[in-house]
């Protein structure tokens, strides 16, 4: 019975493990408290739905198999606003279809937690094609929190850290995982549970009668949360609303609200935008990229070091919003920016928005369902550097 | 002396009065209806999770003091999937038209249907897409003339009571406008249902319906049109396929129960008490 399976459950499997990429994220979200999970088929993320309907009904937690990824998308935010800690996982065809209900996840401000393992068109092959839809598709103004892990490890961590962001601004926060490190398997530490920080959204302390459910403390803030059926009496509309969730077409409401909602994560970038930085403190040039593209840029980098160029690499760990302040301290001590991407070249305008005046830019992109070797970018540091 | 005030009235956002709903719309009829029944099973609405999409059906709830989804379009019965997943003893409601429900909303409905989701779903059925200016439906009838339907709706429509009674539904009927005793009997036994039901409601539409299909904007007109091919079920069984034609049957169609969907798993399975 469910007692009985509940108390042989363990939520924080704390351990050195060899895991697949895509369980690691199902044990990053069980160590973050989720107990939501809705999924549709689709390769290369199926692992993620498969360990997820395994493991969370042991740990009370609820698995939906949706009829579609329309279905899944709108079942979290139903689950996450009547309190649960929701998360889906799904490939890029089925990002795109899940945009509509990311948009109202904003709009309505439910913290859910979105796997998208990066996918060529249609087939399973390496890319980092979605860092522009990762971002921008659903329609409408909107921030979204976007984290690239590289690894196996960062998988998990990055997973619970995607949790922490939702529940902290109420917000969707998007793993862009890839087909290399989700079908990868690596070492995996997983740390005892009480060393885990989980953060929890902050629930109303008013009475129904004086909660407002779209009342910030603050002009750029994260209103307090009451979960559905509980008497709040909450509208939650996709359409412009006032703090009273009510439809207000007034165009002052409608500025107070989007300028509050997309703030709330712009405002707070400095929290968000995590990077981590190799050998920049002498470096003249700078590899700047994010997800599986980090690793052959760090063979890359040894590979110029060890005949004199003097490279360094800015990994980026939040993709979106955009670490401004890092890229442009990193602009304004080399020389050269190379951004590395798996892509035809878009997040490179981001960069070199950043970098213009202050160096010189350059781009190595690979779009060939492959993950650039490390001689590769090493020809286009020496090609570029002269 | 003092104005009598509506007894139903205690259940609705003050402050969201007037209503937005054209003159001679059914949806009001609906909203009373709900809330009689509501107010005779001494269910507070208050405490319900209220849903609608899109579409003028779609904005019943947000007048309601429950909490209310509202806003996407057909998407209902997937947030409704979520929530009773998480907290199943929360009382939800969805509110839809005829396009949000049966078009867009279409492969939610059969699905939840199949799966005995506990919910209930009341379709106000005014046979064409209203809000957006009146363009031909799911369910609007054959040969009817909409905004995008000039020489007549050439397409057969859905009957979404036999859809969800095939697909698995448990609690289905089928109402008017023009019957509010039986609409009110009809929503109550919906209300207290566990598991999937549906209850389509034949609504009067006279501002695109009417003025469109059938050339008057007067409400009594469409109203009228409607309650002249509604026969019960009694009624039905009498007459040939021929003579049913073009016919609404209104009544109950299923009510029964099996095992509730509380998740795609085996640990739900074994908790499900309609399982033990």
């Amino acid at each position: 019975m469910a007692t009985s399976t509940t108390e042989r459950a363990q939520r924080v499997l704390t351990g050195t493990h060899f895991m697949l990429g895509n369980y690691a994220v199902v044990e990053g979200a069980l160590a973050a408290g989720c107990d939501f999970f809705a999924g549709y088929p689709i390769t290369p993320a199926n692992e993620i739905s498969e360990r997820m309907s395994q493991r969370l009904p042991t740990v009370g937690g609820k698995f939906l198999q949706g009829e579609d990824e329309l279905c899944s998308i709108y079942a979290l935010s139903g689950a996450s606003l009547a309190g649960a800690k929701a998360m889906t996982a799904t490939a890029s065809a089925g990002y795109n279809y899940m945009q509509e209900g990311i948009g109202y996840a904003v709009a309505v401000e439910a913290p859910i937690v979105i796997v998208d393992v990066q996918r060529c068109r249609g087939e399973n092959f390496a890319s980092q094609a979605d860092v522009m839809q990762m971002k921008w598709g659903p329609s409408g103004d909107h921030e979204l929190i976007v984290l690239a892990p590289s690894s196996v490890q960062e998988l998990f961590d990055f997973t619970i850290r995607a949790f922490n962001l939702a529940e902290e601004f109420r917000n969707p926060v998007i793993i862009m995982s890839e087909t290399t490190i989700a079908l990868m398997r690596e070492r995996l530490v997983i740390p005892p549970a009480e060393e885990i920080e989980i953060v929890n959204r902050r629930y109303t302390s008013l009475p129904p009668d004086k909660y407002l459910p779209f009342k910030a403390n603050e002009e750029y803030g994260v209103p307090d949360f009451a979960p559905l059926g509980e008497g709040y009496g909450a509208i939650y509309s996709l359409n412009p609303h006032s703090e009273e969730g009510s439809i207000d077409w007034d165009p002052d409401v409608f500025e107070r609200l989007y300028k509050r909602i997309t703030g709330k994560v712009t405002q707070h970038r400095n929290k968000i935008c995590k990077t981590q930085a190799f050998k920049m403190d002498d470096a003249d040039v700078a590899l700047i990229a994010y997800g599986s593209e980090v690793r052959p840029c760090i063979d890359a980098m040894e590979m110029a070091r060890a005949d004199g160029i003097k490279v360094g690499v800015l990994k980026l760990d939040t993709v979106w919003p955009v670490p401004e302040e890092q890229i442009i301290q990193v602009a304004n001590h080399v020389k050269l920016a190379i951004t590395v991407e798996m892509n035809i070249g878009k997040y490179t305008r981001e960069v070199e928005r950043l970098c213009c005046a202050k160096c010189r830019t350059a781009v190595a992109t690979k779009n060939r369902g492959l993950v650039h070797f490390p001689e590769e970018v090493y020809a286009v540091i020496k090609e570029v550097w002269r | 002396m003092s104005q009598p005030i509506n007894p139903l009235r205690k259940y609705i956002r003050e402050g969201k009065l007037p209503h937005f709903f054209c003159p001679g719309c059914g949806c009001g009829q609906i909203l009373n209806a709900f809330l009689q029944a509501c107010d005779e099973l001494g269910m507070d609405p208050s405490r319900m999770v209220i849903i609608g999409g899109v579409g003028c059906t779609a904005r019943i709830p947000v007048y309601l003091k429950g909490d209310v989804l509202h806003g996407v379009h057909g998407r209902t019965l997937a947030w409704a999937t979520g929530i009773k997943l998480h907290k199943p003893q929360t009382k939800v409601v969805i509110f839809a038209g005829d396009g949000d429900v049966a078009s867009i909303g279409g492969n939610h409905l059969i699905h939840a249907a199949r799966r005995n989701l506990d919910a209930l779903v009341v379709v106000a059925n005014n046979f064409n897409y209203a809000m957006t200016g009146g363009q031909v439906a799911p369910m609007t009838p054959s040969q009817v003339r909409t905004m995008t339907t000039p020489f007549g709706n050439p397409e057969p429509s859905f009957d979404i009571c036999e859809l969800v009674v095939t697909a698995g539904a448990t609690y289905v009927a089928r109402e008017v406008t023009g019957r509010p005793v039986q609409l009110e009997r009809t929503l109550k036994k919906a209300l207290t249902h566990e598991g999937f039901g549906l209850v389509e409601v034949l609504s009067q539409c006279p501002t695109n319906y009417g003025r469109y299909a059938l050339r008057s904007g007067d409400p009594a007109v469409t109203l009228k049109w409607i309650m002249d091919r509604c026969i019960t079920k009694a009624q039905a069984d009498k007459l040939s396929e021929e003579e049913k034609a073009g016919k609404f049957v209104v009544g109950e169609f299923v009510d029964f129960k099996r095992p509730i969907f509380r998740g795609s798993s085996v640990y739900d399975l074994e908790s499900c008490e309609c399982c033990e």
